[in-house]
């Protein structure tokens, strides 16, 4: 059924479709409203049975998580940014229990300096917890992963993060076609658990390895990892069956017919990206874009795929691997055959800064150009950085740059001069 | 009280026995078909009292849930000692997932079991007191507050002992540990600091607290037994030896603990709804140096000069506690 609604109510909706039966909550900004709906959705007994639990952190939401999970619930929860760096340690245990626990992550920045708006820096740095993680560009995308997540973690008893982008997807009001509880029931059978604490058949779930068996358990969770990469394009066909509705697998091309550059990126940002590709396309440009999706695993082969016409990929990445440089593109050239297309990197969006198609066309020109570094940062106030370092030159006790450089560009309530 | 008033000592002797009790009240350790939740082949260490704690607190449990019991295990060494992989010496539902995350383990156990319909299956949280005063507590706190249906069991033996005996939030004053060593103008641990977590959980106003020690296991038993009758947020304090970590031998691992409670320095008692209902008396009231000379861990205050300022401290501790709890 076709509705006006916000990102975070459409997949609050999704989920409750899912019936989900525990979920610990914690708020932070920008996921609140998805568990906010959520407890409205569960005390009016909508979601029913559902235990609701206002717990005192991330780190006990996502505990709440493990133990119910454990005890064959299906569970749900969502978090963002610190939130989810405070629940860490969680996420690692989570996944190396295998349980199929399915969380949102509201993509925003980490701190310092603090900072509420979109970023991928949060899930970027989870990103080798064992979790997979599926960004989605759209909300309507979010609204289908979400079953899609459900599904496939408890096909591989593995835990799920659906991506989307704070802010950008959470608080934009946007046509959705809501599936039916038909169809969700279709597609998303009752969960059985692969392990479970039950008092009639006692297991010790967590027990103590030492290296005498440590390095096999992990390879059998990278092998499990690996297993998604057939099962998330299967049941994406199914659920684009069930839903009427197309539904990208591992990553999606656009435009990418005899392109001899391609841009790739996660998340909501693909849609700028294929604003800037159909205004080169319009003059005679060879450009295409990619999304990818399932980020973990990585679809190292199908990124091969979709990449192997082009001579230049120009990664987009909203997070920074510091002294390193990009993270998704690190990942695109593992995925590449040595000296296959040069492979840019270039950091955009970060703490909430807009990518427009203006920025991105200019961006590219350049790449034509040969003008485009191997690493770059999309729209960098040089001039601002070119100030805070002549001061750190100038003065020992400089100050704190972050609030000098507001102070710069006259941000209001950036405090005396 | 919850134990019931059986006599195990004939008046005015030290002599045990209990031959004319009518079986039905003898202890869950005395029935051989108890459920044995941790049984022969753990690691720990001679004259341990956690593992002694445990057994008997877990199988009291058992037998008051028909066996209908789920436990969540913090990190540390009762964690350790039982599930070196892939053996485990746990004959019932555990599972353990970190150190500090136990009570909120637990939680998510009870909610799922809820949703379940599975009112008969009941849930134990457990950890040491690193794990539960320290690290665990913004988790047991928020498992309190919530009055989530679950008893968390603390087994404290007052250091990091897994770890190789370091301070705690439990550790008491003056104790060496590897973090508070016996060096200084003030040896061992700090007075002044330190969490009394029974009274923690009293703030909470849960339905019921209790500790108890590995003396009197009967008495371990009982409140575990009065714990399960009750539903909503539970919290049960036991004090146990700790041989490595206190520097007693482990054949005293028994005779310390019960001059913890007769020193005065370790209060037995319960609580109900944040207001004590019962106390453990003293039997027979001990200065603390009784208590503290048998470990090695004070014995800077003996060595090489008797530290009488200290000793009158300690007890003045002790002094305190007879008073609030009127354990005499």
């Amino acid at each position: 059924m076709l509705e006006q609604l916000e990102g975070s109510r459409a997949v609050a909706r999704a989920v409750a479709l899912c019936r989900p039966e525990v979920i610990p909550a914690y708020p932070i900004s920008p996921q609140t409203h998805i568990v906010e709906a959520l407890s409205a959705m569960v005390k009016a007994e909508e979601i029913a049975p559902c235990e609701f639990v206002n717990v005192e952190s991330e780190y006990a939401a996502m505990s709440v998580a493990i133990g119910a999970s454990a005890t064959g619930a299906r569970t749900y929860t969502a978090t963002a940014s610190q939130g989810l760096l405070y629940m860490a340690e969680a996420l690692y245990n989570a996944s190396g229990l295998g349980l199929p626990i399915v969380m949102t992550v509201a993509n925003r920045a980490i701190g310092a300096p603090i900072n509420i708006w979109n970023d991928h820096s949060d899930s970027m740095s989870q990103r080798d917890s064992g979790w997979l993680q599926l960004y989605v560009e759209s909300n309507q995308e979010a609204v289908d992963t979400h079953l899609l997540a459900f599904r496939l973690a408890e096909e591989l008893s593995l835990p799920v993060m659906v991506c989307m982008d704070g802010f950008i997807l959470t608080h934009a009001y946007e046509r959705i076609d809501l599936p039916s509880q038909e169809q969700v029931d279709e597609f998303l059978p009752a969960y059985e658990p692969r392990q479970v604490l039950d008092p009639d058949e006692p297991v010790t779930i967590g027990a103590m390895v030492g290296p005498e068996a440590f390095t096999e358990v992990k390879y059998l969770a990278h092998v499990k990892q690996l297993q998604a990469l057939e099962t998330i394009p299967e049941l994406s066909g199914e659920l684009g069956d069930v839903l009427g509705r197309q539904q990208d697998g591992l990553l999606r091309g656009y435009r990418c017919e005899e392109a001899e550059t391609i841009v790739v990126a996660l998340g909501s940002v693909l849609g700028t990206i294929e604003d800037a590709v159909d205004e080169l396309r319009d003059r005679g440009v060879k450009v295409g874009a990619v999304g990818v999706k399932a980020f973990r695993p990585f679809p190292l082969a199908a990124v091969r795929e979709a990449l192997a016409g082009a001579a230049r990929v120009v990664v987009i990445e909203k997070a920074l691997a510091l002294g390193v440089g990009g993270i998704l593109s690190e990942n695109v050239q593992t995925a590449l055959p040595h000296g296959a297309a040069r492979v840019h990197t270039v950091i955009a969006g970060l703490g909430g800064r807009p990518i427009t198609t203006a920025s991105l066309v200019g961006l590219l020109e350049d790449a034509f150009e040969e003008r485009l570094e191997q690493m770059s940062f999309l729209d960098l106030n040089v001039e601002l950085v070119e100030r805070e370092l002549e001061r750190t030159r100038a003065t020992r006790r400089s100050g704190p740059p972050a609030e000098n450089m507001l102070r710069d560009i006259g941000t209001v309530a950036a405090g005396p001069v | 009280m919850a134990s019931r008033p059986i006599k195990f000592y004939q008046v005015g002797s030290h002599a045990a026995g209990n031959r004319l009790l009518d079986p039905e009240l003898s202890s869950v350790q005395a029935d051989p078909n108890r459920s044995n939740s941790i049984t022969k082949g753990h690691r720990a260490c001679q004259g341990c009292g956690e593992a002694l704690g445990a057994r008997y607190a877990l199988d009291a449990a058992m037998r008051a849930t028909s066996g209908q019991l789920i436990a969540a295990n913090a990190t540390g060494c009762l964690e350790v000692f039982s599930t070196p992989y892939p053996e485990s010496s746990w004959q019932m539902p555990w599972l353990h997932s970190l150190f500090a995350n136990a009570p909120s383990v637990a939680t998510g156990i009870a909610a799922a079991l809820k949703v379940k319909g599975r009112s008969d299956v009941r849930v134990i949280g457990q950890g040491g007191d690193g794990g539960t005063v320290d690290i665990g507590m913004a988790c047991l706190s928020g498992m309190f507050e919530r009055n989530d249906d679950v008893l968390y069991i603390c087994y404290d033996n007052e250091a990091y002992m897994n770890t190789g005996v370091q301070r705690s939030g439990s550790t008491p004053p003056a104790a060496r540990t590897m973090t508070t060593q016996a060096v200084g103008a003030e040896p061992g641990n700090v007075f002044g600091q330190g969490k009394d977590m029974a009274r923690i959980a009293m703030a909470h106003d849960i339905p019921y607290v209790a500790t108890a020690t590995i003396a009197d296991l009967r008495d371990v038993e009982a409140k575990v037994e009065r714990a399960m009758e009750l539903h909503g947020a539970r919290y049960l304090h036991i004090l146990v030896t700790c041989p490595l970590g206190w520097s007693c031998a482990a054949a005293d691992s028994i005779k310390v603990a019960r001059l913890a409670k007769e020193t005065g320095l370790f209060p037995v008692f319960e609580a109900e709804l944040g207001h004590v209902s019962a106390v453990s008396k003293i039997r027979r009231r001990r200065p603390v140096e009784e208590y503290l000379k048998l470990q090695g861990r004070y014995s800077h205050l003996f060595k090489p000069n008797r530290r009488e300022d200290v000793l009158a401290h300690i007890q003045a501790i002790a002094d305190r506690n007879i008073e609030r709890y009127g354990l005499l």
